[in-house]
């Protein structure tokens, strides 16, 4: 045994010596190298982390939401319908929902307005996300002014900042009482936004749907699971920016495998015809070029990983920030809960560090099988 | 020092960072879940339906409330524009799944 670890270290030596002799050349391969995991760990571990915090988080949304659509967009529902729904079977707990988008022009961002259904705001004040706080440079005590849906000035007082680490669901929020809000909007009394309903039994919730459509055929219920479903689809693998930086990663990777499966340089099918005829064995050859792709894939799959973990849940993901905000004046500060999956690090590990190995030896073999003196020749 | 013995040094030592990242990892997701608690308490009492990810467009906050065809709905032609609509893929009912 001691004496097998001994060949190993030696032959490692030997690699590192080689790989030292091309310094420039390798030290690149591992830099981009680990910039590619890097990149794909990155979206990895952002990915699986904001949709398993939206999964664990969205799961105290509605039951179900029923929204009046009129000519394929979203109406106001009159109070009517409250007492239709009500009627269904299994159905408990309706009532409607208030909540709106503001658009401030001050700092061209849109608000979401939200009514509470328990503890609401006095009338005349407001609570607000942190991200409006920012934005505005508003705190506890301070007035906001609003413009109503007429024109008409109105200014409320901020009786409450949200908290900072509730942000990713309530940064551009604003708590209002139902009196202001009607007032902002100029809507009427017997109106809600939507319905918002509890069903007794979970399992009868799509029959519930089912019965809400056919009693009302101008709504659309929205089941807390495909709620859930929607955060599924952020950043799927064929959304746009995704395939983007998929594909240019994949394309790097091939370009890589490809360089190295494509054959070996002048230089180094010599230093292979002079080991094997200085007495090396092509198995030796082999394990030396075995090393030579782990030593590199390892480190830069070791490298990028840590580096992405660090880049997701310690810094404000500097890299997607600017994709995220996009148009938005208005964004969220939030930090991760490092959620991590082991079964995609497994997937990263056996995309990136096996080919690259096998890719390395391919090419070495066929060298190492040939006469050293051809070898040395050509 | 052998060049093996600093490779292997190198290798140990980010193994060592990893599994640090692992133990990070696994204490923030048993500690460190007061934050998630209480968004998951202002989700409930606020009957709120979506994460404040996309502020740039009214239906990209509130994703799951929005119209099917609201990436059209400037006008018939309207393709969809803001940046965070090439995040999000469609809903699944739309692909058929």
């Amino acid at each position: 045994m001691r004496t097998w670890i001994e060949k190993q270290r030696n032959i490692i030596d030997f690699t590192l010596s080689s790989l030292a002799r091309r310094k420039g050349k390798n030290v690149a391969l591992l830099l981009v190298y680990s910039l590619l995991v890097f990149l794909l760990a990155s979206v990895m571990f952002f990915t699986h982390a904001l949709r398993k915090e939206a999964s664990l988080v969205l799961q105290g949304a509605p039951e179900m939401v029923v929204q009046r659509m009129a000519a394929g967009r979203h109406e106001l529902i009159p109070h009517r319908y409250l007492d239709a729904i009500r009627s269904i079977r299994g159905v408990s707990g309706v009532h409607g929902r208030l909540w709106g988008y503001y658009f401030d022009g001050v700092t061209s961002a849109n608000y979401t307005l939200v009514v509470p259904e328990e503890a609401a705001p006095a009338p005349g004040h407001i609570a607000i996300g942190q991200g409006i706080s920012r934005s505005r440079l508003a705190t506890t005590g301070d007035m906001i002014s609003f413009r109503r849906y007429d024109g008409t000035p109105d200014a409320l007082i901020v009786q409450d900042v949200l908290s900072a680490r509730s942000e990713l669901v309530s940064s551009d929020l604003i708590l209002i009482s139902e009196q202001d809000f009607r007032k902002l909007f100029g809507m009427q009394d017997g109106l809600s936004t939507d319905i918002v309903l509890n069903v007794r039994n979970a399992k009868e919730v799509p029959t519930v749907a089912a019965k809400v459509q056919k009693l009302l055929p101008d709504t659309r219920p929205i089941m807390r699971s495909e709620i859930l479903r929607t955060y599924d689809t952020i950043f799927d693998w064929r959304s746009g920016i995704i395939v983007v930086i998929l594909s240019a990663a994949v394309l790097a990777f091939v370009i890589f495998a490809w360089d190295k499966a494509s054959g070996l340089s002048a230089e180094e099918r010599k230093e292979i015809g002079i080991l094997k005829a200085i007495g090396w064995e092509t198995s030796d050859v082999l394990l030396m070029k075995f090393w030579e792709g782990t030593v590199i894939s390892l480190s830069s799959f070791l490298a990028g990983v840590l580096l992405a973990y660090v880049h997701v849940f310690f810094t404000p993901v500097v890299l997607f920030e600017p994709v995220l905000k996009g148009w938005s004046t208005l964004y969220p500060e939030f930090r991760l809960i490092p959620f991590i999956d082991p079964y995609q690090v497994a997937t990263l590990f056996f995309l990136t560090v096996v080919p690259y190995t096998v890719a390395t030896i391919v090419p070495s073999w066929r060298a190492a099988t040939i006469d050293p003196d051809s070898v040395m020749r050509s | 020092m052998r060049k093996s013995t600093v490779f292997f040094l190198c290798l140990g030592i980010q193994a060592i960072l990893l599994l640090a990242a692992w133990s990070h990892s696994a204490y923030e997701r048993t500690h460190n879940t007061g934050g998630l608690t209480e968004t998951a308490e202002m989700v409930r009492t606020l009957e709120l339906t979506d994460l404040c990810l996309f502020t740039e467009a009214r239906y990209t906050r509130n994703l799951s409330q929005a119209d099917r065809h609201s990436p059209f709905q400037d006008h018939p032609l309207s393709f969809e524009h803001f940046p965070s609509g090439s995040l999000v893929g469609p809903p699944a009912a739309v692909r058929g799944r």
